[in-house]
């Protein structure tokens, strides 16, 4: 088996969003990064397949130099190696910009299976994956809690709503979108990182003809949909104050 | 034209198709205002019998409901749906698509939307401008900040629509729509999924949609063990134990404690939301609640964009001396 994880670098979860000069983007400079969740329980599962089948896990990311960070990260707990499409207009890029680079680098690897998180915490617009499976021309199935391989055939649990589920078949190769939550997450050990090292980062430049598909013309803390209403103080006041305002004013209590 | 795609399973459709019909019209209406006609709006459905949910649509106040029916549609596929619905919008061409941002949509419509190589812009909860001029507002950073974005390239644009950011029961009902077959030829050996019945894991013990009060936990109470200053919250409130997904992931709570977009949808009288942050995922399971209260150390965090009450402070500080006062009477 032939497993590649795409992974995405993403602003941390207890990053304050600040905005650059003409509001379209986020200060860079300011923000704090991680691993996309999803992305990392996308990890974990392709690490899980690889001890149950062999092969090898091939961790694909494309963005600006920063992201070697995540790269490192994802080779220290466990992928052999790394594909990395290099270049600063990809920070922001939109899907279609995303998935067509990531495919220019993976098409020639044959991969046999491709995992990714089900959306990314920062633009979140859950399309990577999907565009992804078109441009390589594998079918696809999106926020999936359980992959099961036979020979080579693939069956896959795919989430939907309200607590339903459904069993899905189909044939390699293929690619999935990861929800978090489907494997308990393993973290890098001292081996790990060090053994990280070693291992190959094979650099790819990004296709020069990329057209995104949409434009960010304002980016802006969103209005409130409700005036809320604050309670200041010490713990103990607040929680007096809230009281009163739930049983007088709210009548919840 | 606008084209809304609507969703049925087994003959039903959801409530978010009704709520794409609604932002539909609403956008329509906006290009009402710009010029003397307004974009008409055309309701689309596929599935392999589904004459019942087609004259459902048509009490609607739109143009056309085009009935695509096909026995390759009788299970969802995201293969059978992108062909079908790549052919119907190429046969139909229209300027703009919209689709309710659901399971099914995440799955097939950025496939769709690849390979016509058009613009999808999804999770959309604000449309302004008509035609051409339109902008599209959807939140990114996990909804700390709401993004204004424009589709490039030529139409047609898809554009998925959040649940629960239009009002299905805001949809004008204009008495009968001309209700329209049309032929959706697919290859039927070309879909590469082959889908089971869906099933629920286990009959949910908990049914937190009759609960009157309801306490939630989020990342924000840091370990399993502090789940029990919650849960004393809980019986002092006289309240249900909820919590968003990550906790009911790392094992903390029962998966049918979860509440948001793959767990429970409730509308209680009282949601305590404890150290969630509130991305939309939860937010779509719980903002009908009557009153809402938050207590987050993030001032920023975007559950509060949604509260009616709100302590920005430490919750294991807050919380006990909150059961200390309610304790009290």
């Amino acid at each position: 088996m032939k497993i590649a994880v795409c992974i995405k670098q993403v602003p941390t979860r207890e990053w304050q969003p600040r905005l650059n000069d003409d509001k379209t983007w986020i200060r860079e400079q300011d923000a704090s990064y991680e691993m996309n969740e999803p992305d990392a329980y996308a990890l974990e599962e392709a690490l899980r397949l690889r001890e149950q089948h062999g092969g090898e896990v091939v961790v694909c990311s494309a963005g600006p130099a920063r992201v070697q960070q995540v790269i490192r990260e994802a080779l220290a707990r466990g992928a052999d190696r790394a594909i990395h499409v290099e270049d600063d207009r990809l920070a922001a890029a939109d899907a279609f910009v995303t998935a067509d680079a990531l495919a220019a680098a993976m098409t020639d690897e044959r991969f046999d299976l491709v995992l990714t998180g089900l959306q990314s915490d920062d633009q979140g617009q859950a399309q990577t994956g999907v565009v992804l499976a078109e441009r390589l021309a594998m079918p696809h199935s999106t926020i999936i809690m359980d992959v099961q391989i036979s020979d080579s055939s693939l069956k896959v649990k795919r989430e939907l709503e309200g607590g339903w589920f459904q069993w899905i078949a189909m044939p390699l190769p293929a690619l999935l979108t990861i929800q978090s939550g489907i494997n308990q997450l393993r973290y890098a050990t001292l081996k790990g990182i060090m053994a990280a090292k070693k291992k190959e980062i094979r650099k790819a430049a990004m296709p020069a003809d990329l057209r995104p598909s949409q434009q960010i013309v304002g980016l802006a803390v969103p209005a409130r949909a409700k005036q809320t209403r604050l309670i200041d103080g010490s713990a103990g006041e607040a929680a007096k104050e809230l009281t009163r305002l739930l049983r007088e004013e709210a009548r919840a209590l | 034209m606008i084209l809304v795609i609507a969703e049925q399973r087994d003959g039903k459709l959801n409530r978010a198709s009704w709520e794409a019909i609604a932002a539909a019209q609403a956008f329509a209406g906006l290009s009402a205002g710009a010029s003397a006609t307004a974009d008409p709006v055309k309701v689309a459905i596929l599935g392999a019998s589904i004459g019942a949910p087609a004259s459902e649509l048509a009490a609607a106040a739109v143009a056309e409901v085009l009935v695509a029916e096909n026995a390759a549609f009788a299970s969802y596929t995201p293969d059978g749906y992108t062909m079908g619905i790549s052919a119907l919008v190429d046969q139909t061409k229209p300027t703009f698509v919209l689709m309710p941002h659901t399971y099914q949509t995440r799955d097939c419509a950025p496939a769709i939307a690849a390979r016509m190589r058009k613009a999808l812009i999804t999770d959309v909860t604000g449309i302004s401008g008509a035609g051409a001029n339109a902008t599209f507002t959807r939140p990114m950073f996990q909804g700390k900040l709401a993004a204004q974005v424009k589709p490039l390239g030529d139409p047609p644009f898809f554009v998925t629509v959040q649940i629960g950011a239009f009002r299905a029961d805001a949809v004008q009902k204009g008495g009968s729509a001309q209700v329209t077959p049309v032929a959706v030829p697919i290859d039927a050996s070309a879909i590469r999924q082959k889908p089971e019945p869906p099933f629920q894991e286990a009959k949910q013990a908990v049914d937190l949609g009759q609960a009157e009060r309801i306490v939630a936990v989020g990342r924000g109470i840091k370990s399993q063990e502090n789940i029990a200053v919650a849960e004393k919250l809980a019986k002092a409130m006289g309240a249900e134990l909820a919590a968003s997904r990550p906790i009911c992931d790392n094992g903390w709570l029962p998966m049918e404690r979860q509440i948001g977009s793959s767990g429970q949808t409730v509308a209680p009288k009282l949601y305590v939301a404890l150290g969630i942050s509130g991305a939309i995922q939860h937010l779509v399971g719980m903002k009908g609640a009557r009153t809402i209260v938050a207590i987050n150390k993030d001032a920023d965090a975007p559950i509060f964009e949604v509260a009616d009450y709100g302590i920005v402070g430490d919750l294991f500080e807050v919380v006990p001396a909150l059961i200390a006062e309610l304790e009290k009477s």
